[in-house]
């Protein structure tokens, strides 16, 4: 998206609309990609590449991002592009796109991409003022290069220390937190665009993880390497019900060292995982870390002591948030 | 602190007097000082040692308890200068009973805790992060000069968890030392040695929140473990610390009388007859709520098996009025200290002895 489309919105509206739940163990929604929607118990994935897309904080080529992004969803649900966003996204929805930005440049989600899923939405008829790009502080957010904004007739672009969290507490299993208000009030739908990457504490940080910058108290919930705190996030109603689309940037993702930036241990993989099922979409991204980990001589995530298994709680009978069964999870390369 | 700006003081509770302020968010860097207590990793990760958790953190992360940052390999406080919550407390509501009775602790806090109970009665600013709560600036030395202002002849660290804000804490003990007010820290108790020991060097005595004795509890209902706490208890008392302890008896939860004897015998054996212990009554609140509040006769079972098992001051607290909040002679049982929730009705004590029969009264009087 140009900058100059990007950076011009009304005041955000703060009116919820119905939503409709998706993916894996979702009910039947027109929405839903059509592998789950026709009842056969998988999920889908798409893993879309397109070589020479970027390294390192080299910024990508913005129209080439756009024609991946365009692809992937046209794989993923089977449909024009243009026609799944205006599906997936009404007019009236606020959208808010809950990016991933506490490392800074370089393993942040990038700006282009991002730009490519506001100009997706604009075609679709949402107005500027009515996607929020968000995470957990302005601070991070210009960290990672990303602008705040709050003018009128702009996409707007802020953290949580300015919208503040619910004073009331969402309670699942382990997890008590207020919500960033961003999540409960401000917005109708929400598109989670995480990065792909290792985490050093919970082992890997794609989807599910990404909402722990939705929370008051994440600092709380890395103990057991994250599980199964990370399930339960995922499990307040508003995050769960509100969320409609993951779009993973995996363009340079990181297999050791992370959370932080270590640009030692990234490669250009030039990629986006897309899906509607979280779940799925982590255990796709636990296994490419996985694959690449034993490339390079690094012992699995196991063997280092933090095994991603929150995915795995994820799915149980208890969450079922989506499904971790690789039998079950179609990876759709493009 | 610019009293000007924020601070006034005003009539609060019959609890005594709290400084309203007209705090705020801060911007910035504000609160933020280099760390004590860590190592430095291989890259750019930091293992901080302040608390048991020895939390591993990578660059631009914090630690569990929120209010300590990685910042390029460096470990920095959050909260140093910037208490969320400054008021004037009777002494008897951290609650110290054998600590300067009927004073008054300019008691302050700032934003985190290194633990999580489940039922946390200040859960809005322990569990915060410093940019979720409004705080104000106010310095070491002007905590100090508050507390001499304001006839404070102790400052107390409180509310939340000080362990976190050590630093703070520390530097503002220090500082009181110099104007001759006295510190006292209200803690969980979780805490390394190392770090303790160069509290004891400016603190003037301690209360512990000892929230069970069983190492289920301390897991399921706080987060943490039980043992660390124990250690801090022997440690305080190696130090010569005048040192009292609180138990929230949670009905179904740490009531147990075969459990509360195992506390009184271990209180007597390793810390000495003379600790006061008060059990003190939980009403529901914060993820707890659906439990009923401890009956008296839990907490009247449990002083029972407590002062069968040698401890020699044992309360009741939380429950305005009960007769176990008052103080008696371990030697002729005489009323000595009367109280009406925080409030000293008489006092029979004098030069440390009880007025009627002579016998040593244990504490700092
Ligand atoms: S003081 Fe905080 S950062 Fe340090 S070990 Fe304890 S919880 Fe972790």
């Amino acid at each position: 998206m140009r900058r100059r489309a990007f950076f011009k919105s009304l005041i955000g509206a703060t009116s919820s609309f119905g939503m409709v739940r998706h993916g894996y163990g979702g009910k039947k929604e027109a929405l839903i990609p059509t592998s789950v929607a026709s009842g056969a118990p998988f999920s889908r994935v798409v893993l879309a590449t397109e070589r020479g897309l970027s390294h390192g904080i080299r910024p990508v080529a913005e129209e080439r991002i756009g024609n991946l992004l365009a692809r992937s969803i046209e794989t993923l649900f089977e449909e024009n592009a243009d026609t799944v966003w205006r599906r997936l996204f009404h007019p009236e929805d606020v959208v808010g796109l809950k990016v991933n930005c506490l490392a800074g440049k370089g393993l942040s989600t990038r700006l282009e991409l991002v730009n490519a899923v506001c100009e997706a939405l604009l075609q679709a008829g949402i107005k500027k003022h009515r996607i929020i790009i968000w995470d957990r502080a302005d601070r991070d957010l210009e960290r990672a290069g990303y602008s705040i904004e709050r003018r009128k007739n702009r996409v707007q672009c802020f953290g949580t220390n300015k919208a503040g969290y619910t004073s009331r507490i969402y309670e699942h299993g382990y997890v008590g937190s207020q919500l960033s208000r961003i999540v409960t009030d401000y917005c109708s739908a929400i598109i989670n665009l995480p990065v792909l990457k290792d985490h050093g504490i919970v082992g890997l940080s794609v989807g599910l993880k990404n909402f722990f910058g939705a929370i008051n108290n994440p600092n709380k919930y890395h103990d057991n390497a994250g599980d199964p705190y990370v399930a339960d996030v995922n499990m307040l109603t508003p995050i769960r019900s509100k969320t409609r689309l993951t779009i993973c940037d995996a363009i340079t993702p990181q297999y050791e060292g992370g959370p932080p930036y270590m640009p030692q241990w990234t490669w250009p993989m030039n990629s986006l995982l897309v899906s509607t099922d979280m779940v799925a979409m982590d255990q796709v991204g636990w296994d490419i870390v996985e694959e690449k980990r034993r490339e390079n001589k690094f012992s699995s995530l196991a063997g280092a002591g933090r095994e991603p298994v929150y995915i795995n709680t994820a799915a149980d009978a208890e969450h079922e948030l989506g499904t971790n069964n690789s039998a079950k999870i179609n990876v759709l390369k493009v | 602190m610019d009293r000007r700006t924020f601070i006034k003081i005003s009539s609060c509770s019959a609890a005594g007097y709290c400084l309203l302020r007209d705090g705020k968010v801060l911007a910035g860097d504000d609160g933020v000082a280099p760390a004590r207590y860590y190592e430095k990793l291989p890259y750019r990760k930091i293992k901080c040692t302040l608390c048991p958790r020895e939390c591993v953190i990578d660059d631009l992360e914090r630690g569990y308890c929120g209010v300590r940052e990685n910042r390029g390999g460096t470990y920095y406080t959050l909260v140093h200068g910037n208490p969320c919550s400054a008021h004037i407390d009777p002494i008897e509501k951290k609650p110290l009973f054998h600590f300067l009775p009927g004073t008054l602790a300019f008691s302050i806090a700032t934003v985190g805790c290194n633990v999580f109970c489940k039922f946390c009665q200040n859960w809005q600013i322990s569990q915060a992060r410093p940019e979720q709560v409004k705080s104000m600036k106010m310095s070491p030395e002007k905590v100090a000069k508050v507390a001499v202002e304001r006839n404070c002849p102790s400052v107390a660290y409180t509310y939340t968890e000080p362990v976190v804000f050590t630093e703070y804490m520390y530097d503002t003990a220090r500082a009181c030392r110099d104007r001759n007010i006295k510190s006292v820290m209200i803690s969980n108790g979780y805490i390394q040695k190392e770090p303790m020991k160069d509290l004891c060097t400016v603190l003037n005595a301690v209360k512990i929140d000892l929230k069970a004795f069983t190492r289920r509890f301390y897991k399921e209902l706080v987060a943490g473990e039980l043992k660390p706490v124990l250690d801090t208890l022997i440690l305080l008392r190696q130090q010569n610390m005048w040192t009292e302890i609180v138990y929230l008896i949670i009905p179904g939860q740490n009531d147990d009388p075969g459990e509360l004897e195992k506390l009184s015998k271990w209180i007597v054996e390793e810390l000495g007859p003379d600790t006061p212990l008060h059990f003190s009554r939980f009403y529901p609140q914060y993820r707890l709520k659906n439990l009923p509040a401890t009956p008296i006769s839990t907490l009247e079972t449990a002083r029972k098996i407590a002062l069968d098992n040698g401890l020699k001051y044992v309360y009741i607290g939380n429950v305005p009025g009960h007769a176990a909040e008052n103080t008696y002679c371990p030697s002729c049982q005489r009323l000595l200290v009367k109280r009406t929730g925080y409030r000293i009705i008489e006092n029979a004590i004098q030069n440390n002895r009880c007025s009627y029969c002579s016998a040593t009264i244990a504490g700092v009087w």
